[in-house]
């Protein structure tokens, strides 16, 4: 397949439908809503389902409804949205079906503003609903990487029966550069054992998150922690760049993660030796990798379109290994390299 | 005159026995509720038209949520409210199965009104049993959306005042206003010809889906002796005599391909 000139809300959609999409249900919102319009044509034109929901409570619940029936099927919204969406993925986490959901993320709370920030990332890695469960949160820096974690997400949510989200931003979604498509593939003939299909010469299927009982819903509430404890040693996910000779560690991820890439060759070429880490999936998270790559470092910056959300987390896996500054930028203000780089020569001078 | 033992017969002739789409298991409703009538009048529907196996429920949440270990055909458990929207991505992804909503009126009349007026609205091929009884029995006996004006529940102590507290919904007179629905009615099941219309009604819902007609939703007025602190007798009384009032039976949108169904 060619490059082309693809946006990234419109690159996902695409990427969906290649990757054999079956239905997608989705409310407009701001600024993800080119991947709703992009499948409303072409699901349809494929023969596939789409349909405009009257909210994104219906939407995820339409999700919800057509994972059980075994078909492969996603949505895509951004923060208000997704909090709107949260009982549904609480349930569909419960019961165990496999959904894809594309957060492009934009500035709150509230209402806020259509501007790129990363400001759910405790939304989705720690709190997507009530209960005890984690989404697997992927995130892509570029249009071809999101085009490419489309089919990772579907891949995983089915490999391990559970949510999978890809956590991009307004810049994401809005930004527009080159990049290949994958080739199209045909969508599944067969559905899974489990799904609700009709009680055809089997015992009837049943997909339900209730387990009346304590020590009943106890035992399903292990078993999820058990695969969750899998997820988490097999599917973390990160980029380093130069951190191997690294004094500095910058770690970012997203469109920060890669505006970081910019901040590691300015600092480079003023002599400056800094390494980034972009971590890839948000949960599970690198922390082991975090914990070894500080240990060798003299100090880490952590930059953020949040008021410092993933910091917790990199605090957590350094542990006190080397000093951590936090460079963050809110309300969807998007930080530029002069201003990260200020803060990482002041980082350089106070541990040198 | 004494019955000799040897004149009966060992092995009698099954005359009733459970539809196969009902579960031979025992349910948790309370003595006098209606949810294990329409049970079964759904199973001998299904039964009837031949689809168990190609069937799939969705059950609610309150008293009926657990509908799904009374049937034999294949079920999901939607959020409370959802289910219409969960059905339609049921049903839009496999449109040949047959998918029914099983619903009470905090569900469908409260917490999921705007789900099922746009699946409705939408024209989803989708069958509605819709249970009213006023009350949420579930939690314990407080408001429903149906409950009648003036009616004591745990959370109007001293009545439904409806200045304050709004009036009962009426779902099956808003339902027939969408394009979308093509049979909406309103049933009872508290006597035994009130059970025989309601089967026939439910047949025609199922039908409607299956011919590919359009939404099509049964509202069957109900009880809940338990909440109502009635016995199972007068809560049937009281909910032929009362609920009727309140909501009036009968058909309030059945299209002329509907009515040409043969239930």
């Amino acid at each position: 397949m060619a490059k082309e000139l693809l946006k990234g809300n419109v690159a996902f959609a695409e990427a969906a439908v290649r990757n054999g999409l079956e239905a997608y249900f989705g409310y407009p919102i701001t600024p993800q809503s080119e991947g709703l319009e992009h499948l409303s044509g072409r699901l349809i034109e494929e023969g596939r389902v789409f349909l405009q929901a009257e909210s994104e409570v219906a939407a995820i619940n339409m999700v919800y409804g057509a994972a059980c029936a075994g078909v492969r099927v996603m949505t895509s919204t951004s923060g208000p949205g997704l909090a709107l969406m949260a009982e549904g993925l609480s349930y569909i986490a419960g019961s165990e079906v496999p959904v894809v959901i594309v957060n492009m993320m934009r500035g709150g709370p509230g209402l806020g503003n259509i501007q790129p920030a990363q400001a759910d990332y405790n939304f989705m890695t720690k709190s997507a609903g009530h209960g005890d469960f984690r989404p697997l949160v992927l995130a892509p820096s570029s249009v071809q990487e999101i085009i490419d974690m489309v089919g990772l997400a579907f891949e995983l949510a089915e490999k391990y029966r559970t949510l999978v989200m890809i956590a991009g931003d307004g810049s994401i979604g809005q930004m527009m550069e080159s990049a290949e498509l994958p080739p199209m593939q045909p969508v599944r003939e067969t559905r899974p054992d489990w799904a609700v299909t009709g009680a055809k010469g089997r015992e009837k299927n049943v997909i339900t998150s209730l387990a009346l009982g304590a020590e009943n819903l106890e035992r399903l509430n292990l078993r999820l922690q058990e695969k969750l404890a899998e997820v988490k040693a097999n599917e973390v996910r990160y980029q380093t760049y130069d951190t191997d000779d690294a004094d500095l560690l910058l770690i970012a991820y997203g469109t920060v993660g890669r505006i970081c890439t910019s901040v590691v060759r300015e600092a480079r070429k003023a002599g400056i030796k800094v390494g980034l880490l972009r971590p890839q999936t948000l949960w599970p998270f690198a922390e082991d990798k975090i914990r070894e790559l500080a240990e060798q470092a003299r100090g880490v910056l952590v930059v953020e379109m949040s008021a410092g959300q993933m910091l917790e987390d990199v605090e957590r896996a350094v542990a006190g290994a080397a000093p951590i500054r936090f460079h963050g930028r809110l309300g969807g203000v998007v930080p530029m390299v002069d201003e990260i780089m200020a803060d990482l020569k002041k980082l350089d001078a106070e541990t040198k | 005159m004494s019955v000799r033992v040897k004149d009966i017969p060992e092995e009698m002739e099954v005359v009733y026995d459970f539809p196969e789409a009902v579960a031979k298991v025992d349910t948790h409703y309370c003595p006098g509720c209606v949810h294990g009538i329409v049970h079964r009048l759904v199973g001998e529907v299904i039964d009837e038209l031949g689809i168990r196996e190609r069937t799939i429920g969705v059950a609610p949440v309150g008293c009926s949520v657990l509908a799904y270990n009374y049937f034999t055909v294949d079920f999901v458990e939607a959020a409370h409210g959802r289910a219409p929207a969960m059905a339609a991505g049921i049903k839009r992804t496999s449109p040949d199965k047959v998918v029914f909503t099983y619903q009470g009126d905090g569900d469908l009349a409260a917490i999921g009104t705007a789900e099922i007026i746009h699946a409705a609205n939408r024209g989803d091929l989708l069958t509605t049993v819709f249970i009213n009884n006023a009350i949420y029995g579930m939690t314990g006996g407080q408001m429903a959306p149906t409950t009648l004006p003036g009616m004591v529940t745990t959370s109007t102590p001293t009545g439904r005042d409806c200045a304050v507290a709004g009036y009962p919904v009426k779902m099956s007179e808003i339902l027939a206003e969408t394009a979308g629905a093509v049979y909406i009615t309103r049933e009872t099941a508290t006597d035994i010809p009130s059970i025989r219309k309601t089967k026939k009604a439910i047949k025609r819902a199922f039908l409607a889906q299956m011919n590919g007609l359009g939404f099509a939703c049964v509202e069957v007025l109900s009880t809940c002796p338990t909440n109502w602190h009635q016995d199972p007798w007068e809560a049937m009384q009281w909910s032929k005599e009362k609920m009727t009032e309140v909501f009036p039976l009968g058909a309030y949108k059945m299209t002329d391909e509907v009515k040409a169904l043969k239930a």
